[in-house]
């Protein structure tokens, strides 16, 4: 089970905030294939939201084939996301070489993340 | 449940000569939580007592769920209301609010006044003029609901509440429109109370409604834009200011286009709600001051 919170000033619609940590948890494998996640009432008790951003939010992931909704039973995650872990080491140890060699070029860990930050926003731009 | 929960138009309130709601064109659609918002003396009262029938307009016309506020017993029925304050009958305990609302309301739900007083905690002996005044809130808020009404309409219900109680009752109200699915209604003078709540929100300011719609539909419609200083008028085709201020070499407009903004010489921002509210408000409180400028 996934406890949803809310960050009020990162700018991220709250819809939104709530889709990407039930992705964050399926990629940690917090949550796997069959999980029930939590009633669309409990999670506006606990966030004091509209029900719609949460419905929202978990129409969104069922789009996406994340979950599966079964009407008067509850919302359940319909896969595991962890396939993706076999790639994630590697790339993981390459970044890690990368952010050793840019703080050895004498720059300081908001570079580096301002660096890393608009040269990915540039590349999401090219791809699209 | 596809009809409007509230539909006006160019309703007016005066009382004597003063304006308390002028020309009010709305249209509500249904299964939306609505935030009510504008400064103490704005009419948001006025609009809601309107809406249950408490008033009757000067000019203009007003229905909900398709009736005449107040019209009879069914539409009385269908509405659930609570007044600034959450008032209650100091020397009736909780036992005997709810038994008056039972012998009152035809579709009155016993089952679920039992299981909200329980769940809050409230002893049904206790004289409501004995509880705090988060208590008296619920409890007026579960007098209401029990009432099983289609439409519910709160005027200020956490004005008066600690930041724990509010979030409580928000976070109640919150529960029971995810299970019953009701419209609500509700005021506030802070944006930021119904930030998270609403996905609808009218604001309302020296007695006009200066802008309603759902929140999503609001939000992906303003922009704030900053840039080099200029003229409103040099703005992209079809964005209509709705404040603009200046320092220096710099002008930054709050805007609403419906068509994306795209000039490279402006940086767009989104907006907050809270953000997008605060420029209309200031927009009322100084009409003239973008003209004067470009007068000079």
């Amino acid at each position: 089970m996934i406890e949803f919170h809310l960050d009020g000033r990162s700018g991220v619609a709250p819809y939104m905030q709530l889709i990407q940590q039930v992705r964050q948890a399926m990629r940690l494998g917090l949550l796997r294939e069959g999980d029930r996640l939590p009633t669309i009432k409990d999670v506006v008790a606990k966030l004091t939201i509209n029900p719609n951003t949460v419905l929202k939010a978990y129409r969104e992931l069922e789009y996406e084939g994340l979950v599966t909704a079964r009407p008067g039973v509850g919302t359940f995650i319909a896969r595991t996301l962890n396939e993706e872990a076999a790639a994630v080491e590697p790339l993981r140890e390459e970044l890690r070489g990368w952010l050793r060699r840019a703080r050895a070029a004498g720059l300081d860990p908001e570079s580096i993340e301002a660096l890393f930050a608009t040269t990915f926003r540039a590349q999401l731009q090219e791809s699209a | 449940m596809t009809q409007a929960v509230l539909q006006a138009e160019g309703l007016t309130k005066r009382y004597g000569r003063r304006v308390a709601l002028a020309d009010c064109t709305l249209d509500v659609p249904p299964g939306r939580v609505v935030g009510l918002v504008g400064p103490n003396g704005a009419g948001k009262t006025t609009l809601l007592q309107l809406a249950v029938g408490m008033l009757t307009p000067t000019a203009g016309r007003i229905t909900v769920l398709g009736d005449r506020p107040g019209a009879g017993p069914v539409q009385l029925a269908k509405v659930g209301f609570v007044a600034q304050d959450a008032p209650t009958y100091a020397n009736l305990s909780v036992e005997d609010h709810l038994r008056f609302g039972a012998h009152t309301n035809p579709r009155w739900d016993q089952t679920l006044a039992d299981e909200r007083t329980a769940q809050l905690g409230l002893d049904p002996r206790q004289k409501a003029g004995r509880l705090s005044g988060g208590q008296r809130a619920q409890l007026a808020l579960t007098m209401a609901i029990a009432k099983r009404p289609d439409l519910l309409i709160l005027d200020e219900p956490v004005a008066s509440l600690d930041p724990i109680a509010r979030r409580e009752f928000l976070s109640g109200l919150m529960a029971y429109t995810a299970e019953h699915r009701t419209s609500v209604i509700l005021s506030s003078h802070l944006v930021s109370d119904l930030e998270r709540v609403c996905d609808h929100l009218i604001v309302l300011t020296a007695s006009r409604v200066r802008v309603a719609g759902d929140v999503d539909e609001l939000m992906g419609t303003h922009y704030r834009l900053t840039g080099a200083r200029r003229d409103a008028a040099d703005l992209p085709a079809g964005a209509e200011v709705i404040e603009h201020s200046a320092a220096g070499r710099q002008s930054t407009f709050v805007v609403r286009s419906v068509v994306p903004i795209d000039d490279p010489s402006l940086s767009v921002e989104q907006l907050t709600l809270e953000d997008l509210v605060l420029a209309y408000l200031s927009r009322t409180a100084a009409p003239h001051r973008p003209e004067l400028e470009t007068a000079r």
